[in-house]
């Protein structure tokens, strides 16, 4: 009996809190079409998610694509495929590697800060401030950060599909020994415009993601510090389960052999 | 619960008035049915020991707790079952400094007190900073105040752009909450002084949250004295002092005897 009520409380817990999120985004979502919009705001939150993310996301991305080449040529020369790692690397990075690890580092960094800084802001009272101040907070807080990271994330990520993969052709060239031109032939040779795709559509997916989390948990913030603190852990790892999830979900859409 | 109830009624109609409102935090009873109305144009004090709900009641007019059950009514439209659209119209006319100044950290001073007016009226920027210098001026802070920002601030500093940024949309009612806690006793004199100006210059109807029995005399027009989540007195200012009330008497003293126990034990 116990065990029961205990899973029957567990799922309602969770049925609860889906609705909650639930609302939460459709209300987001539609403040992000509705005029007024802040423009300020949105263009703050671009930078911040776009340009400030570049060092981390792209010094991931080079390790990523340079250990890429590594691995797959201790493993492909045990069958003498040496000649398939340009396009290992190059297919990895851009459907796989790029948007998920550029999604995860965003994730710490981006979605950890807008959870602090929303859940800070509702805790010292200037989200209440915000209302009495004929400002929606939905409109001033959460859609900026929905819309700044669903557009900025697949810019960040096509960037580092170029250093990724320039990261492959580094060891490839210096390290293994490669001839440069044959090494970037190979990496355009089966690259198809759908593996760059499906990648940008994912970060677009996954930037969405990292912003609503954080804006969610920081908006749901109660207590002081302490709360705060639950808030950015619980944005980070909700928005890397998240990112994995839908990782394999648009990847089944995209690539479904039938 | 045996706490004499007394009201005087405002002038008619009301601004605001509350009915029977109830709320409740998980089993802590916060306001335990609040009756309470403040005419146009009128300053209402708000007294009452700590923790005893004022602030809540404050934050339930504006919408920002729902109260659990009662009637709250803004110029008679009945407020506590609005739409989220309708709710923003409404909070066109209120101003709120809080008890915690709540100043927006991510902005300097000047665009906090500027915000209503950028942001809600859509005023150019420029236009704005100069009324917000003004308002700051009226408060006692000098312009090269307004480029810090909120954390570089004195307690009692924040606490006057908070006014100053509740008044700067010069909205129709005004809410401090403890305007005058933090500040010393000149500043808080200038305080009051401004409070009352607000409600004289402006016609604002204001209700003010105060423990400072000065302030509540210069500022008040009527109090109220909120006891274990009720309204249990309200009379003009001027009647403070002999309400009659043993409540309100010992309130107003500030003696520890009296039927309002706190919660201490002796050491
Ligand atoms: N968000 C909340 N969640 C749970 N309890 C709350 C919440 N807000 C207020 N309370 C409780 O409601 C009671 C009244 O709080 P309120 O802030 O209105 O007091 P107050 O009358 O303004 O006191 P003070 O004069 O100290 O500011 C307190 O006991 C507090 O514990
Ligand atoms: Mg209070």
């Amino acid at each position: 009996m116990g065990f029961l009520a205990a899973t029957g409380r567990a799922f309602l817990v969770f049925l609860e809190a889906t609705g909650k999120l639930g609302l939460f985004t459709i209300a987001a979502l539609s403040h992000c079409v509705r005029p007024p919009l802040y423009p300020r705001q949105i263009m703050r939150q671009m930078i911040d998610i776009g340009y400030y993310s570049l060092p981390v996301v792209g010094l991931t991305a080079l390790f990523t694509g340079m250990v890429l080449a590594l691995q797959s040529y201790s493993g492909f020369s045990r069958f003498q495929a040496e000649g398939a790692i340009a396009t290992v690397v190059a297919l990895s990075v851009t459907r796989e590697l790029g948007p998920v690890l550029g999604g995860l580092m965003v994730a710490g960094r981006i979605g950890a800060s807008m959870a602090a800084e929303i859940g800070t802001m509702r805790v010292t009272e200037q989200i209440d401030a915000l209302s009495t101040l004929s400002t929606n907070p939905f409109k001033y807080l959460v859609a900026p950060r929905l819309l700044a990271g669903l557009t900025m994330l697949p810019l960040l990520v096509l960037v580092a599909d170029i250093i990724g993969v320039f990261g492959g052709f580094l060891v490839g060239v210096y390290r293994l020994n490669f001839n440069p031109s044959s090494y970037i032939s190979r990496t355009w040779e089966f690259l198809e415009p759908i593996d760059v795709i499906s990648g940008l559509v994912k970060a677009a997916v996954f930037g969405f993601v990292v912003a609503l989390m954080g804006c969610y948990h920081g908006y749901h913030s109660r207590g002081g510090a302490q709360g705060v603190g639950t808030a950015t852990t619980n944005a980070v790892v909700s928005a890397s389960i998240l990112i994995l999830v839908w990782n394999y979900l648009i990847t089944g859409i995209f690539f479904s052999t039938k | 619960m045996s706490a004499p109830v007394s009201q005087v009624p405002p002038a008619h109609p009301p601004k605001i008035s509350l009915k029977n409102v109830h709320k409740r935090f998980g089993p802590k009873v916060v306001l335990n049915g609040i009756d309470l109305e403040v005419g146009r144009g009128e300053s209402l004090v708000v007294i009452g020991g700590s923790g005893t709900g004022k602030s809540v009641m404050l934050k339930c007019i504006l919408g920002l707790l729902h109260p659990d059950s009662g009637s709250i009514r803004v110029d008679g439209q009945e407020t506590t079952k609005l739409r989220a659209r309708d709710r923003e119209k409404l909070l066109h006319k209120f101003g709120m400094l809080f008890q915690g100044a709540a100043l927006f950290d991510s902005l300097k001073v000047w665009e906090n007190v500027a915000f209503g007016l950028i942001q809600g009226e859509h005023m150019p920027r420029a236009k704005a900073k100069e009324i917000a210098i003004a308002k700051m001026g009226a408060v006692g802070l000098g312009p090269e105040v307004g480029e810090l920002f909120p954390s570089e601030l004195s307690g009692g500093m924040q606490k006057r752009v908070g006014l100053a940024r509740a008044i700067a949309d010069e909205p129709e009612i005004i809410f401090f909450d403890e305007p005058t806690t933090g500040l010393d006793p000149i500043m808080a004199d200038v305080i009051n002084e401004l409070i009352v100006k607000c409600v004289k210059d402006l016609g604002a109807t204001a209700v003010t949250i105060t423990h400072d029995m000065a302030s509540a005399r210069k500022i008040a027009d009527r109090v109220a004295m909120i006891y274990q989540g009720r309204i249990i007195w309200t009379g003009h200012a001027q009647d403070i002092d002999h309400s009659g009330n043993p409540y309100v008497d010992q309130f107003v003293h500030g003696k520890a005897d009296g039927p309002i126990k706190m919660q201490v034990r002796a050491l």
